[in-house]
């Protein structure tokens, strides 16, 4: 036996992982899996019907109808599949749970074949040569369980040759059953916290203020330097926007802390706003685009109010999908920003920036002794870009952990960049009545971290995604990988800072 | 058994939805239902919640929690792992059902 092999040989995945195998089929597997449906005040609250109407069939082939008419993408991707089967198996909910329907041209056709029964020629006349289908009630019940056993994350758009944006039927789905009264407890209850709160916890503003005043004196005590989290500063320049995950869980809140430190040595003047005290917008989830732009309003108007010229979004990757790509469609143009930074930037972005032009310095050495490995959250990789460079939101996370971090290892290619596996609890699924599909839907993610926990002894999982950090934290444990550490990464970055005055420096 | 909890209006995870419901029976009551024996220890982090959301409206975050505890009962009680021994299924969670505050919602 050759001692210094193996040092070779690990630079290479040898272990080959089940997410490249097709499972078995079972077929029904998850056809009970439920999730709560949204009580009748929270419906209400939203102005959608509390329970399913009575003419439930007319109302959701009448909106169908709608939909299809004003979004011209939904109905090319309803008629252009031709089920060359690409999809199968790039989904992890489909490689976790193994039920047929899972399959991305199995789930969408739920929603197809109601629309080619009612919307084509030929579904209408000869609906058996098409597969077309009236709705019916049991097709109503599978639309709603299926439908929330995706989480729009689109890896296998990434797959279809035609380019099919699945998460916009899966959208177009939830968005038909919210109308004739069935819509989601989680995302819709969340909905109505934003509207009335302003954030998806329903923190209001005494809260929120404690917690950073408490956060404040942390730091303060840790390092010795008065590092603050300003609350609706009147004299700001810079608007920070985080998902409100990070002022109340572990491990959110130590990636809080980093973008404090961080901003704090960059001598920004910055503040959050206890208005627009949430990054994330569940309308993506639910398909209302009406509620997408009354979430995304908040933000702009409490960037207006405190007169700032910067917009930063914090981790979390749905809400950088939409400030990315939505924000001007929205609620644009946003001409009250500065010229040097005309749209709103990832954390990510401005660190980057930071570190690039020597404002800030980072000593990996701090971190010694932690291997870490970056999960790209899907909203994040497909849904968005960062940066002014293509490629960006796949090279700033890493270009910044590398800084931060003595060992930073990438999981295998094809489970990473845009064909990144979703944690299994995005786009909604982050409840805990679907907790059977969230750890089913996380097994492609554990078995390539497995992969380079054994290859690597990787000690740490990087996300910058508040569902990605809950849900992996939560569900890890499942596929005994207890002992990885889910971690923010500006936790690491805030860790490796040279903050001037640190009682560490010296 | 007729269960104080199937007498009240809970949501559909167990979570009371109105807190003047609650009762101290009751907190006993869905604890042996998991399995758990209220100690001191226990009522310790019930009580603190409860005043914390008397205050705030909310539960309050997993760092001001147990920090709180390690300053009012000694800094062994002021970590996750302690909590945690208390609560397995969360101290977010579990604690707040048995103290009758509404679960946490969000990406959390």
């Amino acid at each position: 036996m050759n001692d210094s092999q193996p040092v070779a040989a690990a630079e290479v995945p040898s272990v080959v992982g089940r997410y490249r195998v097709i499972p078995l089929i079972r077929e029904g597997a998850m056809s009970n899996e439920h999730s709560a449906v949204a009580d009748a005040s929270v419906q209400q609250q939203l102005k959608l019907p509390g329970t399913l109407v009575e003419d439930w069939h007319d109302r959701a082939i009448a909106r169908l109808g709608e939909l299809v008419a004003s979004r011209r993408g939904l109905r090319v991707f309803l008629d252009t599949c031709t089920k060359c089967g690409a999809c199968t198996d790039k989904c992890h909910y489909f490689l976790g749970t193994h039920d047929a329907r899972n399959m991305p041209v199995a789930r969408q056709d739920l929603l197809r074949s109601v629309y080619r029964r009612y919307f084509t020629f030929a579904g209408r006349f000869f609906p058996w040569l098409v597969g077309a289908r009236k709705l019916d009630k049991a097709l109503l019940q599978d639309w709603y369980n299926y439908f929330h056993q995706c989480s729009e994350c689109r890896r296998c758009t990434v797959f279809c040759p035609k380019g099919i944006d699945t998460s916009e039927v899966t959208m177009a789905g939830r968005e038909i059953l919210a109308s004739v009264g069935l819509g989601q407890q989680y995302s819709q209850e969340i909905i109505t916290k934003v509207n009335s709160i302003g954030n998806n916890l329903g923190m209001k503003a005494p809260a929120l203020a404690h917690v950073l005043e408490s956060l404040e004196e942390d730091i303060l005590e840790e390092t010795g330097v008065p590092v603050r989290l300003p609350l609706d500063d009147p004299d700001a320049d810079m608007l920070v926007v985080t998902p409100s995950a990070d002022f109340f869980a572990e491990p959110h809140v130590d990636g809080l802390i980093g973008y404090a430190k961080v901003l704090h040595q960059s001598g920004i003047r910055w503040t959050f706003s206890s208005a627009a005290s949430e990054a994330a917008n569940f309308a993506l989830f639910t398909g209302q685009h009406d509620h997408m732009r009354d979430i995304a309003l908040r933000i702009r108007n409490a960037a207006v109010e405190l007169n700032v010229s910067r917009l930063v979004i914090g981790e979390c990757g749905h809400a950088w999908r939409v400030a990315y790509s939505f924000l001007d469609a929205l609620v644009g143009p946003m001409n009250f920003l500065e010229a040097a930074h005309p749209r709103a930037q990832h954390i990510c972005e401005l660190t980057h920036e930071l570190l690039e032009s020597g404002v800030i310095r980072l000593d990996a050495e701090r971190n010694r002794g932690k291997v870490v490995t970056y999960h790209d959250s899907c909203n994040v990789a497909r849904g968005a870009g960062m940066g002014n460079i293509k490629g960006g939101q796949f090279t700033i996370p890493r270009e910044l952990l590398v800084a931060s971090v003595p060992q930073v290892i990438d999981m295998s290619r094809d489970t990473t960049h845009q064909r990144t596996f979703c944690c299994g609890g995005g786009g909604g699924l982050l409840t805990d009545d679907l907790m059977n599909v969230r750890i089913k839907g996380a097994l492609p993610r554990a078995q390539a971290l497995r992969e380079v926990v054994t290859s690597h002894q990787v000690t740490h999982l990087v996300a910058i995604c508040a569902i990605c950090k809950t849900q992996l934290s939560a569900v890890l444990p499942h596929h005994d990988l207890a002992n990885v550490q889910v971690t923010s990464l500006h936790q690491l970055v805030g860790d490796a800072l040279l903050l001037d005055g640190n009682k560490a420096n010296t | 058994m007729s269960a104080l909890i199937d007498t009240l209006e809970t949501d559909h995870e167990g979570y009371l939805k109105r807190r003047s419901d609650w009762t101290a029976a009751l907190a006993e009551e869905l604890a042996l239902a998991d399995g758990i024996e209220l100690t001191e220890g226990h009522w310790e982090v019930i009580n603190f919640l409860q005043e914390y959301y008397e205050n705030y409206e909310i539960a309050p975050a997993i760092r001001i929690l147990t920090k709180q505890i390690g300053k009012r009962y000694g800094q062994e009680k002021g970590n996750s792992r302690y909590l945690y021994e208390l609560f397995p299924k969360g101290p977010a969670k579990q604690a707040c059902r048995y103290a009758g505050l509404p679960k946490p919602t969000g990406c959390v």
